[in-house]
């Protein structure tokens, strides 16, 4: 409909040059988000003397894929990160999806209080959030380790996941559920058979998305680690002394791995669109 | 009986988060206060007292990191605002089909941890990498130059770091514009540069502020860009934070200082829930 509409002034030609320079200018922006991604791979197949990653190119070689889990540590760290990457996305999920069923099916009287705290718990800076979740540990003589990471990521991923499953919940048709109860489901027979399916693909992205900020976070989980290795804990620990490659391998990994996941999911998406439509 | 738990069950579906969010963020937000109001020291223990003198010391002792945080916080989302607003909004205007495969780009670095995003553009920077190297060699620039520990360095790393986070609620804001709107600034004869003006930067004002918010509010809490990428004449109140909990292990001090960011911080987000309402916030930030 609107293309439609804005065709006569598409047309005008100084417009199309606009146009087009807009469309190179987002290419080459998309081209510079890229940058340290292509030097992180690149630089993964890079002869590494000293197993410290060098600046500049020396040759190709496999030896660190073929090492990629040679550091102990380091594969203990991406362990932990995997933890609490995964508890962390789960126990958000089933704190945030009855509270975003709340706030979209309800109005009561805590809402706008709720609504602040979700927004304050989303602006926060992170080194504040990391830092009274410490002080809160050391006054309660709490000993920092998994346990109090996982704790802090739930605290950070809480909100998002009310945040995502709530923007699905909003778009739905209420009338379906009206008519599971009109035809005698119970609110917790109707909740699962009707409400559940429906809300799932915000579920699940909400899921994705804590699984990403958890494993992507440094700056909380440094306050609250104690001695426990995170995957970016290790790495920033070692920024100052020298990066080995096996960083970059698992980093690159990952990397495939996260975007075949996500090619994968939006092609299945894609086809369910596509028979619900046909 | 029946509408009794109907006025209960908003509460008890409340509740799980309420309690976990009461715990473990409105609480702790307590302790840190109590925490820098605190005496003692880390081996004995610390007792409550009412000592505000740790304010007046971390003000005193660090008035230049939170200045500069504040400056460079500011300046690099000014810069990311100008580098993200056209790709926003040629994706929510001419992106076509294929405007989810745009943002999908966008993000894609998010599948690369944080501080490893910030460790390669450390390699590309290097005095002697490949970037700075090879001019060097070539005798483009002197063999002095560097880029790394100045403050571009790490306002650069901020900009690039937030970008993505500014190109998502800009792209929800300008998606959001009634396209009939923009064709009534046309056929009143408004110039492209004046419908811009008045039309689309106003209507999109809720994302620009959004994302301002958002970003602002990280970088000036970040210590990792300038760690990895500034020097010691670039330190922002998230190193001496950090600094102080773990290196000095001065708790009321730390304390102190992020109870400071956060009040400063605080006073930035309630007068944008003023204007904007808080449920505006909530459609940007994912």
């Amino acid at each position: 409909m609107s293309t439609t509409m804005i065709m006569p002034i598409m047309r005008r030609p100084k417009m199309e040059i606009g146009r087009r320079l807009l469309a190179a200018y987002t290419g080459l922006v998309i081209i510079y988000t890229m940058i340290p991604i292509a030097v992180m791979i690149v630089f993964s197949f890079n002869i590494a003397p000293n197993g410290r990653v060098a600046l500049k190119w020396l040759g190709f070689t496999l030896a660190a894929y073929r090492h990629a889990f040679g550091i102990q540590d380091l594969t203990g760290a991406l362990i932990n990160s995997l933890i609490i990457g995964v508890g962390s996305a789960v126990i958000s999920i089933i704190l945030g999806t009855p509270l975003a069923l709340a706030l979209t099916r309800y109005n009561y009287r805590a809402k706008t209080t709720t609504d602040i705290v979700i927004f304050a718990d989303i602006a926060a800076p992170a080194v504040v959030v990391g830092a009274s979740l410490l002080s809160l540990f050391l006054e309660l003589n709490i000993p920092r380790g998994l346990i109090t990471i996982l704790i802090s990521h739930v605290a950070f991923n809480v909100a998002f996941a009310v945040v995502v499953i709530r923007a699905r919940m909003t778009g739905l048709d209420r009338s379906l559920d009206r008519a599971a109860a009109d035809l005698g489901a119970t609110p917790w027979v109707a909740f699962w058979s009707v409400t559940m399916p429906l809300i799932l693909p915000g579920i699940v992205g909400a899921g994705l998305l804590g699984f990403a900020m958890s494993i992507d976070d440094l700056i909380i989980t440094n306050f609250v680690a104690g001695q426990t290795l995170t995957f970016p804990l290790w790495v920033y620990g070692a920024t100052k002394i020298g990066t080995p490659p096996q960083v970059f391998v698992l980093s690159t990994l990952i990397f495939a791995g996260g975007v075949g996941l996500a090619v994968i999911n939006s092609l299945i998406n894609r086809r369910a669109d596509r028979r619900r439509q046909g | 009986m029946r509408r009794l738990s109907r006025n209960l069950a908003p509460y008890l579906l409340s509740l799980p988060s309420w309690v976990y969010l009461a715990v473990f963020f409105v609480i702790p937000l307590g302790s840190m206060l109590g925490l820098a109001l605190a005496t003692g020291d880390p081996l004995d223990g610390y007792v409550m007292s009412d000592n505000f003198s740790e304010f007046s010391l971390a003000f005193s002792q660090y008035h230049a990191e939170f200045l500069r945080s504040f400056i460079y916080g500011a300046i690099s989302t000014i810069i990311t605002l100008i580098i993200a607003f056209p790709v926003a909004y040629w994706i929510a205007f001419y992106g076509g089909r294929n405007k989810s495969t745009y943002l999908f780009l966008l993000v894609l670095p998010f599948f690369v941890t944080f501080v490893i995003r910030v460790l390669a553009w450390e390699f590309i920077l290097s005095d002697q990498g490949f970037v700075l190297g090879t001019l060097k060699n070539l005798g483009l620039i002197p063999q002095t130059a560097h880029i790394l520990s100045t403050q571009w360095a790490v306002i650069g790393g901020l900009v690039y770091n937030s970008l993505a986070y500014y190109v998502l609620p800009l792209y929800v804001a300008l998606e959001k514009i009634d396209r009939r709107v923009v064709q009534a600034a046309n056929d009143l004869y408004a110039t492209p540069a004046i419908a811009f003006t008045r039309v689309i930067i106003p209507l999109s004002a809720p994302g620009i502020f959004a994302g301002f918010l958002l970003v602002f509010v990280t970088n000036v809490g970040d210590f990792v860009n300038a760690f990895i990428l500034g020097g010691p004449g670039t330190y922002m109140i998230g190193n001496v934070i950090q600094d102080s909990f773990f290196d000095n292990q001065n708790y009321p001090l730390a304390a102190a200082l992020s109870s400071m960011l956060m009040f400063l911080l605080m006073i930035a987000i309630f007068l944008y829930a003023k204007a904007f309402g808080t449920d505006t916030i909530q459609d940007y930030a994912a």
